[in-house]
């Protein structure tokens, strides 16, 4: 259960005037993506899937933003595309690369691989490849430190703060057209936008939020 | 619309119809010249074609292949470069301001950077021009730089994010004022009021927004233009010192349009990786590149924030994410440094939340999830600045291709020492007035950059610049550049109405010329 936005699901205003058709279709699309790697092969998505949880630790009590499948249809889509920053290659080959440098990585330091290693050993490689630490030669085109802030943490952050759950979950208003808002003032919030829990198990915000459409 | 063959020798072919090509296409259309207008992008109906939802507009950005380099490589794509009709203003924030008057003259009058050839009272006449067209919704009286008339639709109320900047502004004794913005605050033709739904940046479905697709298209088509979408031009051709038409790719395969007059549109990196890719054995070094520098003094604005948390919820994604600014730092000289710059409030929504999270603070794991839970909370002040022409900074070719086997550009880009000390005060004093007015956990995100400018600038020789007064390349009579690549610097404010404004004055030289038979 949502502790700050208590009882807020933003998709109960999927069918209202926030949401147009356009909006319906994309977001339907991204809740059906497919849960199995296509562009990833089986190895490289256990590693993937395994950075995702720790970069995004996501609570118990309802299903998981898929970062993984997101990402994987991500670069499945625009893999070859967009801007390469030099001297990685081009998204889903960085990718590619990377997962197979922290794999060998995680393989050197510990003697298995990272899908395996328990949260800590997991999260201390992390903020190695973070502060660009790891410098055998699988990082040559790589460089650990730049995939991770510009590659990593960003597509890792789009699968999930893209995805309805998380919006929820920050008490974002979600898609508004066409009907938008009307009170912008500070404090105010319109009907049709989550309530904030002021203490825990606040009763008034639960009500409100179960009427959000 | 009306639609002309490839054979139709059409008086100007345009690349490009974002705020210089779509406005200069409107106009020259308007004076009864024959118009075809060709962009890379689609041709979106927004009521039918815009989701709310940040991953599904990226179809709006020019995401074909690029590399960037240099000591502080720039981040391409959605913060700074469109590819649809209508051009990047369909999803621009809608921020429309003026230069300050010195910044025409720069360098004879300020010392730095280099003079522009054009005036800045005419250039004033041609802004009132661009903010007619664009019923630019704003405050009655503007408080920096020489007198202009009322916005000519009214400033919109402000949101909470937006009232923080004036409060802090007060406290640190600056002017504040509503920020003109393309929006509409009252209905206009098919446009209703903005509904303060705060995609903007991800384009408006409810057409409250206004840009070059809805304003100056519709026009351009009404005139008799035809406006090509989905064609990619990848080679102009030269015969001689004239241009002759252009190859461009549609449907799968390559055409040629026949043209007597070229111009290219397709802002600061297209225009002259185009120039470039267009080179024959006469111009070995690319079009309109005798004086070398096509390519060159490439520019970006700093786009530097500070970021608070309020006791108070102040949920800012709602409304336009820039609601009220101060050009304070624009007008004032007593600075260490050449520049200017101005702030404006902030509204990121979730991902790019998340991506400033992470890229200043290097947030992640637990502790990124439980920060993101503030969202509704947070504040940030966010600046335009200028940033110096330096030669270094380029577009140049790389040997790589893209989808059409053409040949992609490599930008290069560092930060200049004066570049760095403009933005370490503008981040010094944004956090004093997030500090005035109480924000907590106050933090800079210290590199983002946003508009781009320069690479094929206009000047007053064909030694110093690109291209003249009128947009005309020096070297080749019938071909034109008309966007943000023309820039010879680039002011402290964003710098879509300045390309409206040299559009619409472009439109008027090219009738003056033509009468008197000098195209
Ligand atoms: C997210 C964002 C927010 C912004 N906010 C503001 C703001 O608030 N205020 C402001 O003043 N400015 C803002 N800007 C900047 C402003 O939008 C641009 O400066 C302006 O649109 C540039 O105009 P232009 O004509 O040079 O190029 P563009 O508007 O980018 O148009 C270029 C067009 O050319 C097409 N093209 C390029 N190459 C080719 C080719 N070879 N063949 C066919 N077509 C081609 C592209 O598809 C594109 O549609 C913003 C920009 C972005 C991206
Ligand atoms: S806030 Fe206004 S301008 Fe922005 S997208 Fe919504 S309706 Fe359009």
């Amino acid at each position: 259960m949502n502790r700050r936005f208590p009882g807020y699901d933003v998709l109960t205003k999927r069918t209202g005037p926030s949401w147009n058709e356009a909006t319906r279709q994309a977001v339907d699309l991204r809740l059906a993506v497919p849960r199995e790697p296509r562009f990833f092969s089986m190895a490289e998505w256990a590693v993937l899937d395994r950075v995702s949880q720790r970069i995004i630790p996501q609570p118990p009590g309802r299903p998981p933003v898929p970062i993984a499948a997101l990402i994987d249809a991500k670069m499945l889509r625009m893999g070859a595309a967009g801007t390469r920053i030099e001297p990685m290659p081009w998204d889903g080959d960085a990718w590619k690369l990377a997962l197979a440098a922290l794999e060998a990585e995680a393989v050197m330091r510990h003697g298995q691989g990272f899908a395996a290693l328990d949260d800590r050993t997991a999260d201390a490689l992390l903020t190695a490849m973070q502060k660009g630490e790891p410098a055998g030669a699988p990082w040559q085109r790589v460089p650990p430190g730049l995939f991770f802030a510009k590659r990593l943490l960003p597509d890792i952050v789009e699968a999930y703060y893209g995805h309805p759950t998380a919006w929820s979950e920050i008490g974002f208003g979600g898609p508004a057209s066409p009907r938008g808002y009307v009170r912008l003032d500070t404090n105010r919030h319109d009907p049709w936008e989550a309530a904030e829990a002021k203490s825990e198990g606040d009763l008034k915000a639960y009500r409100h939020n179960r009427h959000v459409a | 619309m009306r639609e002309y063959s490839l054979d139709d020798e059409v008086d100007f072919l345009i690349i490009g119809t974002g705020a210089g090509g779509g406005t200069l296409a409107g106009r020259l259309a308007e004076m009864g010249f024959s118009v075809v207008a060709l962009d890379a992008g689609a041709y979106f109906r927004p009521l039918d074609d815009f989701a709310s939802d940040e991953t599904e507009q990226e179809k709006l950005y020019w995401n074909d292949r690029r590399i960037v380099d240099g000591g502080t490589p720039l981040q391409m794509g959605g913060k700074n470069s469109g590819k649809a009709v209508g051009g990047s203003m369909v999803h621009f924030a809608m921020v429309s301001l003026r230069f300050r008057p010195e910044w025409f003259r720069s360098r004879s009058v300020l010392g730095y950077g280099a003079d522009w050839p054009l005036d800045w009272r005419e250039m004033w006449r041609y802004y009132r021009e661009a903010e007619l067209a664009l019923a630019i919704s704003g405050p009655v009286t503007y408080p920096w730089g020489p007198k202009r008339p009322r916005y000519p639709y009214r400033a919109h109320e402000i949101n909470s994010a937006g009232r923080l900047l004036a409060l802090g502004a007060e406290a640190l004794g600056y002017q504040w004022t509503e920020t003109p913005l393309a929006t509409v605050s009252a209905p206009r033709g098919k446009s209703p009021p903005c509904v303060y739904r705060g995609f903007c940046r991800f384009g408006c479905s409810t057409n409250a927004k206004q840009s070059t697709l809805n304003t100056w298209i519709p026009r351009a088509l009404a005139a008799g233009a035809e406006i090509r979408d989905l064609a990619m031009a990848g080679r102009i051709e030269v015969k001689g010192d004239r241009a002759t038409g252009v190859h461009f790719h549609r449907e799968g395969a390559w055409h040629f349009q026949r043209a007597r007059n070229v111009v290219v549109a397709g802002y600061a990196v297209e225009t002259p990786r185009l120039l470039l890719n267009s080179a024959t054995s006469r111009h070995p070094h690319g079009l309109a590149n005798r004086s070398g520098l096509v390519g060159k003094y490439f520019m970006t604005q700093s786009n530097q924030a500070v970021f608070g948390r309020m006791r108070d919820e102040v949920r800012w994604y709602k409304g336009p994410p820039s609601f009220t600014i101060t050009e304070h730092w624009n007008y004032d000289d007593r600075k260490d440094f050449f520049g200017g710059y101005c702030w404006m409030a902030q509204g990121p929504l979730p991902i790019e939340w998340g991506f400033i999270q992470t890229g200043a603070r290097g947030l992640w794991g637990e502790a990124l999830r439980q920060d993101m839970l503030n969202y509704n909370h947070q504040v940030g002040l966010k600046m335009v600045g200028e940033t110096l022409p330096d030669a270094a900074n380029t577009v140049t070719l790389a040997d790589e291709v893209d989808q059409y086997g053409l040949r992609i550009p490599r930008i290069t880009f560092s930060w200049g020492e004066n570049d760095r000390k403009l933005i370490g005060h503008a981040i010094s004093e944004m956090t004093r007035s997030l500090e005035a007015i109480g924000a907590e956990d106050i933090f800079p995100q210290r590199e983002d950059a946003n508009h781009l400018a320069g690479t094929a600038r206009m000047g007053f020789t064909p030694e110093d610049s690109v291209v003249d007064a009128d947009c005309r390349s020096w070297d080749i009579p019938n071909l034109w550049v008309c966007d943000g690549s023309v820039f010879p610097t680039t002011g402290g404010v964003n710098p879509s109405l300045t390309i409206q404004a040299i559009a619409l004055r472009t439109a008027d030289r090219i009738k003056a010329m033509a009468g008197r038979g000098e195209l």
